[in-house]
């Protein structure tokens, strides 16, 4: 493997290990609030144990969560140098003021929220726990506007002096709409796990039949900001897909496995099994003009298929070699204003001629097998995003479920009644999980060839360091954080058995 | 918003910038620094498993807050100086990684360390919190050694793909390592101050001789390095006409940057007295520091430790500005003039520091003065539960 699959790969895997941390950060943080804010307002003292005993989970899992974090910082310089130097304009500003706005206030009041039980009032305390849940949740905010950013690249511009993107408008940045969507689907996505990991500890603690105070009132909390979280997350998901629809036409057709485009409202394939080699779908079982309706939003709006979108590719590859031509012409002198024009006419079809380079040196004598060569690789792997575009889908459609029935059951204060929900419950702590590592996928893997749409290939953005140090610090990776998650779960299971201690004995 | 002007121009803003990275490194310095310095000490000052959690405790609260300067600090420069952190973070990966390992070992060390009560359990996590605290210390020391003795072996191809041809052990020579051990010094007189706000006998009472040999360390190794820094390095000739325009290190005439000493770097940018005073101030106030441990309590002795730390970095600044980052191959050096990022970039982060940092700066004043006082073997044994 090379340095730029070795860097995919520890990228991958250090993003996706973070990720089993950050949702149970945001998630967990927001419900602290919420029985601390309970607490506050009914002075009742189990309250207060409730607090302090899911406090102490989310400690453990928040300092995975920062363990694992600051390796993502980190690997932006030391494994993709192009890209950090490419956008940094851009993307490095974002994640600066997450550090300023987000980072400080959640590391700050942690600390606060821990020690600070006995030195604050009631009130002092709890604004300290609700400032700590907002810091997690503006850390999302940024990072997602970052992220957003990558797969919609508004509000910048390729500058031919400098040879990087840099930022024309700070506004349609932060007001990308792929970004506002990601947003809100993401938290709801830690809501949900927060819910989820809440609710399932405490089927376990009533099944056992202990702890029974806080689990139900557990329960009730987790229920309801569960069932709200996962029809956002939802929602949200479907607005995701529309601006997407907008935006990243190969992600969309990819995640259908639409080869070809189909006529106007497009039906949406519930399960099947693609076929990469002959382009088409087995065994297909589709709901007839779903996807056009969600899609588009319209009756009569195509979504163009992969084939067509290649097509179109083709033609970008095309339209944007003279700006790279012309860029080698400044280069050897910066005044010639004929080359400055030629640029300025096809800059925005620069990253699509960039994808030549995979294969040969770009000029205007490459022939149209190289182009469609190059073409081809704007096609992501579809048969991992079918797949796990549904299993997230499938998922998300089991958890509302799952929420609305628990949610039922504590209206009629029925919490121990049904043995089956309750085993259901507990065995579903794993699936919020699944579904939003699954979705990072699709979001991921869904916008290769780019590490910036449209504007910069994967296969460029990478560092000038050797595969054998990249090898080096992937498996120190891998053995480190396998050690690190052995570790995490010998202590959570330990608390979970301890339970939490009551100040009071309840009559 | 994009129609919005710009009130101050562009090599104002990164001017500015240029002062503000320099700001964000002696924050770090300041906040984390002593929390690293408790860290060094763990296996000196605290000899049974009740002192070592008094030492943890001391920091416990505060060093997640603190540890954010040094993500500030990486953020900034991503966000103001791109080209600053794809050279170094790249060019240097092997020290980058033994830095992040370093890093990533703290969060969980504090959290995990006093969960089990297995001594072998406790050990491990306190060999962690040592290497976190001596190993990022260190290698800093190092980094800024290398930048005054040899710069950095980089250079950018003409579409400014970076290349890095140096390889790890050349980074370690005498002076280098020399600048670590400094480094080492400074931290942990820093961190040793701190603990006299924050413990008592008998772990307070080992802290005189802590102060003492590590500000003896810092003053001998001080004056020394930066010295010698005088005379090695790089210079700016500001005799050649030089336009400050795009920020793409490859446009500027290459023979602008010259090998020579970072004493003719000052002489060239004017006003060398005023260079020279403030150069001579970080000797004269590392002897200051030396003597007042004698004459001032040890609290005092906290806040002139810190602004060792402006001195240190300010003096650093001064002898090597307009240089970013030097390169072996010297045209290729990244200048204030050409490594910055755009103007709009450079005033949103300027607007964005402008309002957080005072905020920032206030919640945190907030929670040192909620969680002030001593941490005794008596608030160990009652909140065995909710300590670190």
């Amino acid at each position: 493997m090379d340095t730029v699959d070795l860097s995919r790969l520890q990228f991958a895997v250090t993003a996706l290990y973070h990720f089993l941390f950050v949702p149970l950060t945001l998630g967990l943080s927001i419900i602290l609030a919420i029985m601390e804010s309970i607490y506050v307002m009914t002075n009742k003292p189990i309250w207060k144990d409730a607090v302090k005993f899911w406090g102490m989970l989310f400690g453990i899992n928040f300092a995975m969560g920062v363990a694992t974090g600051i390796p993502l910082e980190f690997q932006f310089g030391m494994n993709w140098a192009y890209y950090s130097h490419y956008v940094g304009d851009v993307f490095g500003s974002l994640l600066a003021i997450e550090g300023l706005m987000a980072f400080f206030l959640e590391a700050t009041f942690v600390g606060l929220f821990f020690f600070g039980w006995d030195r604050l009032t009631k009130i002092q305390h709890l604004l300290v726990t609700w400032a700590l849940g907002i810091g997690t949740n503006l850390s999302a905010l940024w990072i997602l506007i970052a992220n957003g950013w990558m797969q919609n690249p508004v509000g910048s511009s390729f500058n031919m002096d400098t040879l990087r993107m840099e930022m024309t408008s700070f506004y349609d940045v932060m007001f990308n709409p792929v970004a506002q969507a990601k947003f809100v689907h993401t938290v709801s996505a830690g809501y949900v796990t927060g819910a989820m990991f809440v609710l399932s500890i405490s089927a376990y603690y009533l099944l056992k039949n202990k702890h029974v105070d806080i689990a139900k009132r557990s329960m009730v909390v987790a229920s309801s900001f569960g069932l709200m979280a996962s029809l956002c997350v939802v929602v949200l998901g479907d607005e995701s897909g529309y601006s997407a629809s907008q935006n990243q036409n190969m992600k969309i057709a990819a995640i259908e496995a639409m080869w070809n485009t189909e006529p106007a409202p497009a039906g949406l394939i519930v399960f099947g099994i693609p076929d990469e080699k002959k382009e088409k779908v087995h065994y297909e079982f589709k709901i007839p003009y779903v996807l056009g309706l969600m899609a588009t939003r319209s009756f009569n709006k195509e979504i163009l298929g992969i084939n067509e979108l290649v097509d179109i590719a083709k033609k970008r590859i095309k339209n944007g070699i003279p700006a790279y031509e012309a860029l080698r012409e400044l280069k050897k002198d910066r005044h010639n204003q004929e080359a400055r024009k030629i640029f300025e006419a096809h800059k925005k079809d620069l990253g699509y001629a960039l994808l030549l380079k995979k294969y040969t040196k770009i000029s205007k004598h490459v022939s149209d097998d190289v182009i469609a060569k190059a073409a081809q690789l704007t096609v992501p792997k579809v048969s991992l995003l079918f797949w796990a575009f549904r299993i997230m889908v499938g998922l998300g459609f089991f958890m509302i479920g799952l929420f609305a029935f628990s949610f039922y059951q504590c209206t009629k204060r029925r919490f121990m009644e049904s043995k089956i929900f309750l085993r259901v419950a507990m065995w579903s702590m794993p699936l919020p999980w699944i579904a939003a590592e699954m979705g990072w996928i699709v979001a991921e893997s869904g916008r290769q060839p780019w590490t910036i749409d449209g504007v910069l290939p994967t296969f460029l953005s990478a560092s000038n360091v050797s595969a054998g140090n990249v090898l080096t610090s992937l498996i120190a990776f891998v053995v480190f954080y396998s050690i690190l998650f052995v570790v995490d779960i010998i202590l959570i299971k330990k608390y979970i058995k301890l339970g939490p201690t009551l100040t009071q004995k309840e009559a | 918003m994009e129609s919005l002007p710009i009130p101050l121009d562009y090599f104002t803003l990164k001017a500015l910038w240029w002062v503000l990275l320099g700001v964000l490194v002696i924050g770090f310095c300041m906040m984390q620094g002593f929390d690293l310095g408790v860290c060094i000490l763990l296996p000196f000052l605290g000899k049974t498993d009740e002192e070592k959690r008094i030492l943890i405790n001391t920091v416990g609260p505060f060093w997640e807050g603190s540890q954010v300067w040094l993500i500030i600090g990486g953020g900034a420069a991503f966000a103001a100086w791109p080209y600053l952190y794809a050279v170094a973070f790249s060019g240097l990966y092997l020290v980058l990684f033994l830095v992040l390992f370093s890093v990533i070992m703290r969060p969980v060390s504090f959290k995990f360390r006093s969960k089990m009560p297995s001594a072998t359990w406790r050990s491990v996590w306190d060999s962690g919190l040592f290497i976190g605290g001596l190993v990022p210390t260190l290698l800093m020391g190092v980094g800024i050694g290398n930048f005054l003795e040899n710069g950095f072996s980089f250079q950018f191809d003409d579409m400014l793909r970076l290349s890095f041809d140096g390889a790890f052990f050349d980074l370690l020579t005498p002076y280098t390592l020399a600048w670590g051990v400094f480094m080492v010094a400074m931290i942990v007189r820093h961190g040793a101050c701190y603990l006299a706000y924050k413990t008592v006998d008998p772990i307070a009472g080992r802290l005189d001789r802590v102060i003492t040999i590590s500000n003896a360390a810092a003053l001998i190794l001080g004056v020394v390095l930066v010295y010698k820094a005088l005379f090695m390095g790089f210079y700016f000739d500001r005799s050649m006409p030089f336009t400050d325009g795009a920020a793409n290190p490859l446009l500027k005439d290459f023979s602008i940057i010259k090998a020579g000493s970072w004493m003719h770097n000052m002489a060239q940018e004017g006003g060398l007295l005023s260079r020279f005073t403030f150069l001579l101030s970080f000797p004269i106030l590392l002897v200051v520091t030396f003597l007042a441990s004698f004459m001032l309590p040890r609290k005092a002795l906290f806040w002139i430790s810190s602004l060792n730390f402006v001195g240190l970095i300010g003096t650093f600044g001064l002898m090597t500005y307009p240089f970013v980052l030097p390169s072996k191959h010297l045209g290729h050096s990244l200048m204030v003039y050409d490594a910055a990022s755009s103007k709009l970039t450079l005033f949103i982060m300027l607007l964005a520091v402008v309002v957080f940092l005072p905020i920032v700066l206030a919640y945190t004043i907030w929670c040192y003065r909620v969680l002030r006082g001593v941490i005794t073997p008596a608030d160990i044994q009652q909140n065995e539960k909710d300590l670190y």
